[in-house]
């Protein structure tokens, strides 16, 4: 069964007096428990697709529904979290995750014990009463992902989550992820600017193309679920890296062009 | 406690320094008394309760300005944060009102308003206005439009998003205004009263000065205006390490 589904989705900004057409006839769907990635050009819309997934945005035509039911506005089914952490500098990082919790009004005690749980979750124990001033951008992105988690949400949009970081502990958070999705079982939207991190990430690769940004390719990952870097299927997952990049070559002007393709290499050593 | 130190410190060689100055001049005392007569001045005004019901009354106007000046700063700053045509409108005659001297506008204001604690109250009000209102202008604008955005994504009321995350991510530069605030409304009490008033420190330097030529007295008043400031200011600062904390 398909979790979100979007037909003929177009947005588009009037920038200047003049109008810009964001984003054109997107039609995705993401079956329940499965992980897309989003990548595309800067200015392709990705963010603003994310956007309307959840709520945030109104499209200007077509219609997206989460489990067979209409978005339309911010809801609490889906989780949403940033390429930037948005901790509140005032608050502990505990009180932080929290938050959701209070905005709907829940007693402190089951408010605190649900942030406890999932600090443990995203290895954050030991850092309850530390400000955000205090944490390296992994451990604040942790706690990013566990605020967006206390609300239980079916759904989880990670707008280039750990694009701000480096690359080390991008990559341990990324096996994070997906340690975190086997346990969550939440249908998982990222949108990413690293085609490696979208094959490592996801079972489909989508790919946007310049603005106006429309679906120019949907590309397979054939990978088992369970992944860690350097244990992956190298063949195929240069495969689907090829296939995500020739789609962005040949809709994106001035993409440099792709180098011999290394699945053919990687497949013949396997 | 190495910083109070080096305060004291400081203040005792001015003292000396203040003591030289009257014994090397030998001014008489109507024009400069030294450290020590204007403590014993000091004292004596408040063992024989001259002190204490002028004390009472400033810092009654100074408070009660204080409230008034800084909940309309606040509404007004951020009335003019939230809609960029009200700043457009309203900010000429707000800063038309701050650039008239406070000193031109108190005769006017006693007056309409009389010379009873109404009239102090007013004028303390509107020296604290300008500051605060800026100063939550200023604070507001500048909330992370990312926290923002995950505040609606959170479904927060416009009520949560004003309590939980605007007056918070603002709170160090409206503490800010009323820091300023705080000092300015001492000086909007003294103005007041010397404006017309039959109780007050602003009442007793004019005492001091005109009817009673006793200038020990003055310095005394003074001293005690500038330990007010001082006091209500320090209050301003505890309560701003308490609502603001430590952030970066």
């Amino acid at each position: 069964m398909d979790d979100i589904t979007l037909r003929g989705i177009g947005r588009s900004f009037a920038l200047a007096g003049r109008r810009l057409v964001a984003l054109e006839a997107i039609d995705l769907d993401v079956p329940a428990g499965g992980i897309v990635a989003i990548v595309g050009p800067s200015g392709s819309g990705k963010s603003t697709l994310l956007r309307l997934i959840a709520g945030l945005l109104p499209a200007d035509s077509g219609t997206v529904e989460v489990g067979g039911r209409p978005v339309s506005g911010p809801d609490p089914r889906i989780g949403l979290v940033f390429q930037e952490p948005r901790l509140m500098p005032w608050r502990t990082a505990l009180d932080n995750v929290c938050y959701p919790l209070e905005l709907m009004g829940r007693p402190r005690s089951e408010r605190e014990t649900r942030a406890r749980e999932l600090m443990v979750l995203m290895g954050l124990d030991g850092f309850e009463t530390a400000l955000p001033a205090q944490l390296s951008g992994g451990m604040a992105q942790r706690v990013a992902l566990a605020r967006t988690l206390s609300l239980d949400p079916r759904v989880l949009l990670l707008d280039e989550p750990f694009g701000a970081l480096d690359a080390l502990t991008r990559d341990r958070l990324d096996v994070e992820l997906l340690g975190l999705r086997e346990r969550l079982d939440a249908t998982i939207v990222v949108v990413t600017h690293s085609i490696p991190e979208a094959v490592f990430l996801a079972d489909r690769v989508v790919v946007l193309s310049q603005r106006p940004g429309r679906i120019v390719a949907d590309v397979r990952v054939d990978l088992a679920r369970r992944r860690a870097w350097g244990a992956i299927d190298e063949a195929a997952s240069s495969r689907a890296a090829h296939a995500v990049r020739a789609a962005l070559e040949s809709h994106v002007a001035g993409v440099p062009p792709v180098p011999p393709p290394p699945a053919r290499v990687a497949g013949e050593a396997g | 406690m190495r910083d109070m130190l080096a305060v004291i410190g400081l203040g005792i060689l001015l003292l000396l320094g203040w003591q030289v100055i009257v014994w090397v001049g030998d001014y008489p005392q109507f024009v400069l008394p030294g450290p020590l007569v204007v403590a014993g001045r000091w004292w004596r005004a408040i063992a024989d309760g001259t002190l204490q019901p002028h004390v009472v009354t400033t810092l009654t106007e100074v408070l009660l300005g204080l409230i008034v000046g800084v909940t309309t700063g606040f509404v007004t700053g951020f009335l003019l944060a939230r809609s960029a045509a009200a700043e457009r409108l309203l900010s000429p005659y707000i800063v038309a009102a701050q650039a008239t001297p406070i000193l031109a506008l108190a005769p006017l204001i006693a007056l309409w308003f009389g010379s009873g604690i109404l009239s102090k109250v007013l004028i303390c009000a509107l020296i604290c206005y300008f500051p605060m209102a800026i100063a939550t202008t200023v604070g507001l604008r500048s909330v992370d439009p990312g926290l923002m955005e995950l505040g609606r994504s959170l479904r927060a009321t416009r009520r949560q998003l004003i309590t939980t995350i605007e007056v918070p991510a603002a709170a160090p530069q409206i503490m800010g205004g009323v820091k300023v605030a705080v000092t300015l409304a001492t000086v909007g009490a003294i103005v007041a009263e010397w404006v017309g008033g039959d109780r007050g420190l602003g009442v007793l330097i004019n005492l001091a000065r005109g009817g009673l030529f006793d200038t020990p007295l003055l310095f005394a008043t003074l001293l005690t205006i500038a330990l007010l400031g001082v006091t209500l200011y320090l209050i301003v600062v505890l309560a701003e390490r308490r609502l603001v904390g430590a952030r970066a």
